[in-house]
This record gives C-alpha cells, sequence and structure tokens, in this order.
C-alpha cells in the first residue's frame, strides 16, 4: 500500500504547479485575456526564483522573485496587447518564445548550481497515521496553499463586488466601461496577478518539485494549464480537479516504470501531452457548451473609444 | 502628452517600414544587453551581421539555416492568412524528419539515388500527416489548435527520442542514442563542391514562386484569406471554412515536414535527438517579420538565419551562451507586434486637456 501513499502525494504535488499557472491564467481569461506566454513567464520565473535561493538560501524570496519575473512579463504582454491593442495570441506567443530563449540564456550558469538542503515538511500527528499520512500531510505549504487559495477565489469571483466587476469586464467590456469601470486598467491588473500566479508556479518547480535548473524544464507544463482553462469550463473548483488528474498522470508513467510494465519510457512521458489533447478534444466536442461557459469576450481587444 | 490616433486606413509605408523599425530596435537592446554583460558591442554586432555575409562560405551556411526556416514560414504563411493557429510546425519537422530518416535507412549500398525522391516524399507526408492530427481534432471535436498543435510538438520529440534510443539505435554506435549514418545515395544533392548548400535551397525558392501564385493569383488561395480575414463573408460566397482548414494546416504541415527531411538527408545525415533545432518555432517569427508575404520571408528566414550563426559564433568566439540566438529572436518579435501598432495608428503630441 505505501507506493500508492507515495503516488498520491507525488500527484498533489504535481497537481499544484499545474493548478498555480492555471488559477493565474483563470483570473486573466475571466478578464477577457487570453495569455499564451505561461510557458514563457513560467521558465523566466522558474530561473529567477532558483537564482535568488542560490544566493539567498531563503525560498520564500525565491518565490517572491519567481513572482516578480511572472508579473513583469505578465506587464510587458498587458502594456503591448491593452495599451497598444496587439493581437493576444501572437503577443502571447512572443512571450513564450522570448522566455525559453531568456530563461536558457540567464540560466546558463546556475545548470551545476545546487539549492541549499531542502526543508523537509510534515504536520505534527497528521502525519504519523499510517497511509494518510505519506499521502496527504507530508507536503509543501503551498499545496495546502492552493486549496485555500481555490476557496478564496470562488468567494471573490462570485461573492464579491470587485470579482463581479472583473467577470462582466471578461463577458461585456462595452457594458462594464458604460457604467464607469476602466476595463483596461482592471484587464491590466488581472494580467499581472495571472502572470504573478504563473511566476510562483515556475519558482515552485524549481524550487521545491525539481529543485534544480535545466533548460527548458517547465517542459510544456505552462501549455498544460492553458487547457486545464478550456477544461475546467472556467470554474475554479474543476481546474484544482483537473490540474490533480494531469498531475496524477505525470506521475503514473513513474509509477509505470516501477512497477517494471514494459513500456519504453519515452512513450510514458510523452502520456500527458496526449491526455492533454485527448481530453481537450473530448471537451470541445460540443461547441453550445463551451460557448455557455466561456467569457464572451475572451480574447477580444477592447477600446473604449469605439 | 503622446497619444495613438487611429488612421482612416491602414498605412502602407509603415507596414513595411514596422519590420525595419523593429529589427533597428533589437539591436539597440541588443547592444545594451552586450554593454551590461561587459562585451564589445561593436565584437557582437560583427559576429551577428557582418561574419555571416563575409566569405563565400559564410554565405553558403547562412543559406543553409535558411532553407528550414523558409520552407516552414512558407507553409505557416498560408495557415496564418487563414487565421488557423498552427504553432506546432517543429512537431511536423520533426515527424517530416523522422519519416524520411526512417526511408533513409532503408537504402543499403545497391540502393540507386531514386531514392532521395522517396526520402523527400516520405518527409512530407510525415508532416502532413501529424498535421492532420491537428486538422482532424479541430474538424470534428472543435479542440483548439493551438494547444494541440503544441502539445503535439512534444509528442514528436517523444516519438524521435523512442526511436533513437530503441529500435532505430545504431547498434554499431557505441550505444549512442543515434541511427545509423544514412547511405551516401540519400543525400540530397549539393549545389556546388566546397560549400554544404543543397537543392533544398531551390526547393525553398521555387516555394517561394509557388505561394506568391497560389496566395495572389488563385480562386483557392483567394478563398483561403477571405476564410481567414472576414469568415461570414466567406461563409456567404460559399468558401468551404473546413475546407480552408484542412487545407492550411496540410499545407504547413508538409512544408514543415519536407524542411525535416531536407535537414535530416541533407546537413545531419543520420537520425539524432538533436534533430528539433527550434526551427518549426522560429520560422513563426520569420512568417510574421515577413509579413506573410513570400517575397518578404526570404529577407526574414536570412536575418534569422544570421541570428543563429551569430548565436554560434558568440558562444565560441565571445565565451556567450549560444541561447543568446533565442533572445534576439523573441525580442524582434516584441518590437515588431509594437511597432506594428503604426500601421493603424499614427503618435500625436497633444496638450492634455478635457
Amino acid at each position: 500500500m505505501e507506493p500508492y501513499a507515495l503516488l498520491v502525494a507525488a500527484t498533489l504535488n504535481a497537481g499544484t504547479v499545474l493548478a498555480l499557472a492555471a488559477l493565474g491564467l483563470l483570473i486573466n481569461e475571466k478578464a477577457g485575456i487570453v495569455n499564451l506566454g505561461a510557458e514563457g513567464m513560467m521558465l523566466c520565473a522558474a530561473i529567477a526564483g532558483f537564482a535568488t535561493v542560490v544566493h539567498t538560501g531563503s525560498d520564500l524570496l525565491g518565490f517572491a522573485a519567481g513572482m516578480a519575473a511572472g508579473a513583469l512579463l505578465a506587464g510587458i504582454f498587458g502594456l503591448l496587447v491593452i495599451g497598444l491593442g496587439t493581437n493576444q495570441y501572437a503577443t502571447g506567443l512572443a512571450i513564450s518564445l522570448f522566455g525559453v530563449g531568456f530563461s536558457a540564456f540567464a540560466g546558463i550558469s546556475y545548470v551545476q548550481e545546487k539549492l541549499p538542503a531542502r526543508p523537509h515538511f510534515e504536520i505534527p500527528f497528521l502525519s504519523d497515521i499510517p497511509w494518510l499520512g505519506p499521502a496527504l500531510f507530508k507536503q509543501h505549504p503551498l499545496v495546502y496553499g492552493v486549496v485555500a487559495f481555490v476557496l478564496a477565489l470562488m468567494w471573490f469571483l462570485y461573492r464579491t463586488r470587485t470579482g463581479l466587476v472583473l467577470r462582466s469586464v471578461g463577458e461585456s467590456p462595452e457594458s462594464a466601461h458604460a457604467l464607469g469601470y476602466s476595463v483596461r486598467r482592471i484587464r491590466f491588473v488581472a494580467v499581472l496577478v495571472g502572470g504573478a500566479l504563473c511566476g510562483l508556479s515556475g519558482a515552485y518547480i524549481s524550487v521545491v518539485y525539481t529543485p534544480l535548473w535545466v533548460e527548458g524544464m517547465v517542459a510544456g507544463k505552462g501549455w498544460i494549464a492553458l487547457a486545464l482553462t478550456t477544461f475546467a469550463t472556467w470554474r475554479p473548483a474543476r481546474i484544482l480537479l483537473g490540474a490533480y488528474l494531469f498531475g496524477g498522470v505525470t506521475m503514473l508513467q513513474f509509477h509505470l516504470q516501477g512497477l517494471g510494465v514494459q513500456v519504453s519510457s519515452q512513450l510514458l512521458t510523452a502520456l500527458p501531452y496526449v491526455a492533454t489533447i485527448v481530453v481537450l478534444a473530448l471537451i470541445s466536442r460540443n461547441p453550445a457548451w463551451i460557448r455557455i461557459n466561456m467569457p464572451a469576450s475572451l480574447g477580444k481587444p477592447f477600446h473604449p473609444s469605439s | 502628452m503622446l497619444q495613438l490616433e487611429r488612421r482612416p486606413q491602414a498605412s502602407g509605408f509603415w507596414r513595411y517600414a514596422s519590420p525595419v523599425l523593429a529589427l533597428l530596435l533589437t539591436v539597440l537592446i541588443g547592444i545594451g544587453l552586450f554593454v551590461i554583460l561587459g562585451k564589445d558591442p561593436l565584437r557582437g554586432l560583427q559576429m551577428f551581421f557582418w561574419e555571416p555575409l563575409k566569405s563565400a562560405y559564410a554565405l553558403g551556411e547562412l543559406m543553409v539555416k535558411a532553407t528550414p526556416l523558409l520552407v516552414i514560414a512558407l507553409g505557416l504563411a498560408v495557415c496564418y492568412r487563414s487565421n488557423v493557429w498552427n504553432i506546432g510546425a517543429e512537431g511536423q519537422f520533426v515527424i517530416g524528419a523522422v519519416a524520411a530518416g526512417g526511408v533513409a535507412l532503408l537504402a543499403d549500398k545497391e540502393t540507386g539515388r531514386w531514392i532521395v525522391v522517396a526520402v523527400v516524399l516520405a518527409g512530407v507526408a510525415g508532416g502532413m500527416a501529424w498535421a492532420s492530427i491537428t486538422a482532424w481534432l479541430k474538424d470534428r471535436f472543435h479542440a483548439n489548435e493551438i494547444l494541440v498543435s503544441l502539445m503535439l510538438v512534444y509528442v514528436a520529440d517523444m516519438v524521435l527520442s523512442y526511436l533513437v534510443y530503441g529500435p532505430w539505435k545504431d547498434p554499431a554506435g557505441y550505444n549512442f542514442p543515434q541511427s545509423k549514418t544514412f547511405e551516401a545515395a540519400t543525400q540530397i544533392p549539393r549545389l556546388m563542391s566546397g560549400s554544404r548548400v543543397s537543392v533544398g535551397l531551390l526547393i525553398a525558392l521555387a516555394g517561394v514562386a509557388l505561394a506568391w501564385v497560389f496566395l495572389f493569383r488563385t480562386r483557392a488561395g483567394f478563398a483561403q484569406q477571405v476564410g481567414g480575414l472576414a469568415p461570414a463573408a466567406a461563409r456567404y460566397a460559399g468558401f468551404s471554412s473546413r475546407k480552408a482548414l484542412w487545407v492550411a494546416l496540410l499545407t504547413s504541415g508538409g512544408a514543415a515536414g519536407l524542411a525535416g527531411a531536407l535537414e535530416v538527408a541533407g546537413p545531419l545525415g543520420q537520425l539524432t535527438p538533436y534533430v528539433p533545432a527550434g526551427y518549426g518555432f522560429a520560422a513563426i517569427i520569420v512568417a510574421y517579420v515577413g509579413r506573410l508575404h513570400p517575397v518578404g520571408m526570404v529577407f526574414s528566414a536570412i536575418l534569422m538565419s544570421m541570428f543563429y550563426i551569430g548565436g554560434e559564433l558568440a558562444q565560441s568566439r565571445m565565451g556567450l551562451p549560444k541561447s543568446i540566438t533565442g533572445v534576439f529572436q523573441g525580442l524582434l518579435l516584441f518590437s515588431l507586434l509594437a511597432c506594428d501598432t503604426l500601421v493603424a495608428y499614427r503618435l500625436r503630441w497633444r496638450s492634455r486637456r478635457m
């Protein structure tokens, strides 16, 4: 039974990475902005976080640096997309291409670096419970933090006035504008917050999840996070669920290898990507279902003058 | 304060001046970057903009790298003009290379020169097949082509790595993850001795002409672009959007696969895990900087090739990481997107008053 407890623990850990980024992208998309730059923001945040921990020894500063890096790139994206009205897809893609190149460039001297001893977390007493302890209660605080964040985000989006304004900006920017809200300012803030969350996810990867720096180490998780928002039909709780599901698929490959299943490791590594494609196809099958749930002005630019 | 004012109609001048301005901006930022890194900026610029041009051999190498970029970008231009967002050309390139390599591995000492044709066609078919997964999922299930095509890049990389670590590994290769070196008969013919420039360059230039005729002189090409610019008008005119989707993805997939075949049966000569060199992603930038115009993309492909060669030289001669190429590529696309604002808007000084 013990291996299964570890599988559950690893799944929650991997799911946390995806959930953090996908929740950030969800906040963007609720405000009507698609940011294809997630992968690039996460990579730059991963190296920023890693380098900060190497130099300061503080994980918290590492997370802060990752969030700042994500928010900085998101700020550039926001200036171009919201300020200059550039195409959201092309601009997001530019962020991703730049982020891949820049992180590889900036990280070259950190490839061999090691982080100080990684702290070990466990909740007293609860972690001693057989099976449940190792499965659930020996995680990094952010694993629990992301669950709390989902609850807070649900409350914010659906129970507060500001959350309603944010959603209205994504559904009908004209109405929000007519009511006197600054659509562009709200969208810009949403983009920054989304970037910071993607950054936190990137820093979590290089500081906690696989504590080292390798070129391109985010390995498509930014893109999977983008797919998750569609998969979850733009609902926070479903994003968390989807993230754990995909985290499980990622971990399953190691588990299957451990069990000695005779499948090549490369084909198992492809599993999360194939799963993303299959799930995306299944969820998109009914266009009406997507249309009902998708923020109505997603991806459309807004000019207050016109 | 400085304000943006919408032009009554798009500026024809800025449409073509914007890439030039974007390049200037990238160079300026690049100079700044060299200064920050404590390197001589003039020497840096020399690596990128003079060394690749200074001898016949260097020019040849410039063309060797520009060829796959141009071929892929030509296909992508058709795709993007149809408003189909295929960003997985890298994956189609890899599967094209795998298919071409598979055929090349069938050759033995007695195989005739005809095998080259089969190798190239296999590449095209491989790229098309890979792109058709995206097309089918979009057509049948409405799955977002951006995400599907991108995910398939990772899957393609895994397919390649499975083959070179497994069934196609060279038994006499000291356990390195690489296939046998292809027989000489499978080599894409070179244009001249002393340079690696191959027939691929001629194919790419023929592709430029073909793309130009298709886009601007045929009804099918026109229908393709109307669907991209004004879907409603296209529907009214009876142009099928499903057909446009398939044409766009098969064209760009085929082109990327062709580039993969030319690369693997040309400069590489065997399958290794290093076949994916990022050409599929760089070609997206080539397509945009070249304004999705076949002739424009010739220039932008050469420019992007200079970035690649400059990066390699900066590594060997200035001790800078090769990945500086990716930084400049990204910066160029950013600057271009920002400069393109000038196509639709003009800058005006205005005193602030309400």
